[in-house]
């Protein structure tokens, strides 16, 4: 049986009223050790800030596990939440505050650079923008990234790498324009 | 089977497989009749991503995200809200037909006069106090989800002149695995508003129809609460020979 699937629709203006979680920055909770701080803005095609995105990441633990029956090498101990959420404020900004991913073997043999995979929904995205997030002192493993090494333009390879800022790390995603984020097809 | 070698095949990693999107399934980013889309879409083609660890794994957020009420948004105040009382229920399958349980629903939406409980909605129709508009559940071992709400009336937003959104509930749904996150919106069977909503407009025509529920007389309560019921269908996973072992034991 094949049934069709269910079209996207944007989400529209007015998600505050039920989707940011008051935890829902907090991948780890405040005080974890090795926390690390990725955020950034969130920009339109004008430069101008979107304040009404929605932007949630999803990644491994810091061995490169998931607390998830799918992963083939057996659900990660230790309930690694592993899922970010942040609505953009009037500036566009976000944040999340979670651990830094472990590289991942991939199925065709390689091995994936840590990585935070990314989806950004706002008024006017009639379906989800995904996008990646690698880091910067990461250049060898990144290198060898099977994702970012099918990426010919190494500008565009560069906007997928976060940038250090302060004790965090700062990742803009600009929606459309000279600066524009690659975004991905699943 | 042991869990090291579960899932590898000789020193390869066997992961879940995900049915490719369905050309007609989605809208495009760039529709220039929903005029915020302009300056939101990207202008450079989209970089193909192979389902890897990441992708075909996702949150799977559990009870602890749902409190006893969060279904039912016609209790969580001190009175009811006014408007027509509405049950929605329906099922998340993924595309081969499976459920997909214990995976959260998030739904949020107007109040029966058309306004939602946001600061940013300027429409000026009355705010119901005991009325949020938001809801959350956990589908069941069948994939099945149920609400209990008002029906959300039209209203008016400035894409164009005289311009009005049906009817509608937003929906959020997490599957099992990152590529299957979706948002969408449900709509009222026979809204007159269809053919004027460039949001509905913008799903190729013959995938509108899937976001429309359907009145249903067995979900409708008696002396109640009319029954609107709605499936929703996630990008399908292939089965995988491991997955066939596993049925044929």
């Amino acid at each position: 049986m094949t049934l069709p699937p269910t079209p996207s629709q944007t989400i529209g203006p007015f998600f505050a009223v039920a989707l940011p979680w008051p935890d829902g920055p907090d991948v780890v909770p405040e005080g974890t050790p090795g926390a690390v701080r990725v955020g950034g803005r969130v920009l339109d095609g004008a430069g101008d800030p979107v304040p009404d995105a929605l932007v949630e990441t999803w990644q491994a633990d810091p061995a490169g596990r998931f607390a998830h029956p799918d992963d083939p090498r057996g659900p990660a101990p230790g309930g690694f939440r592993g899922f970010g959420r942040c609505a953009t404020d009037a500036q566009g900004r976000w944040a999340v505050r979670t651990l830094r991913p472990g590289p991942l073997p991939a199925p065709d043999g390689g091995t994936e650079a840590p990585h935070l995979d990314v989806s950004v929904f706002a008024r006017g995205l009639l379906n989800r923008l995904v996008t990646r997030i690698y880091f910067p002192d990461e250049a060898e493993a990144n290198t060898a990234d099977p994702l970012l090494a099918s990426i010919p333009d190494p500008q565009a390879r560069a906007r997928l790498v976060a940038v250090p800022d302060g004790d965090g790390l700062r990742f803009d995603i600009h929606l459309q324009g000279a600066q524009e984020t690659p975004f991905l097809a699943l | 089977m042991s869990d090291t070698l579960k899932g590898q095949a000789g020193s390869r990693l066997l992961v879940p497989g995900y049915t490719p999107e369905e050309p007609g399934t989605h809208p495009p980013l760039d529709f220039p009749d929903y005029r915020s889309t302009r300056l939101r879409h990207p202008h450079r083609p989209l970089v193909p991503l192979p389902h890897r660890l990441t992708e075909v794994t996702g949150p799977l957020l559990g009870e602890g995200r749902v409190a006893e009420t969060d279904h039912d948004l016609t209790v969580q105040h001190a009175a009811e809200p006014l408007g027509e009382r509405i049950v929605v229920q329906g099922r998340v399958l993924d595309g081969a037909g499976h459920p997909v349980p214990g995976t959260l629903v998030e739904i949020w939406q107007a109040n029966a006069g058309g306004r939602y409980r946001h600061d940013g909605d300027r429409h000026p129709a009355p705010l119901d106090p005991n009325f949020s508009g938001a809801g959350r559940c956990l589908t069941d071992a069948e994939g099945r989800f149920r609400f209990v709400t008002v029906k959300p009336g039209a209203y008016p937003w400035k894409n164009h002149p005289n311009a009005w959104r049906p009817a509608h509930i937003h929906f959020s749904l997490f599957g099992r695995a990152f590529v299957q996150r979706l948002v969408t919106q449900m709509y009222f069977p026979g809204d007159p508003l269809f053919p004027y909503d460039p949001i509905l407009g913008s799903v190729p025509e013959a995938a509108r129809e899937r976001l429309v529920s359907r009145l249903d007389m067995d979900l409708t309560t008696p002396d109640w609460a009319l029954g609107y019921r709605w499936d929703i269908v996630l990008r399908g996973r292939e089965a995988t020979p491991l997955e066939d072992e596993e049925d044929d034991a």
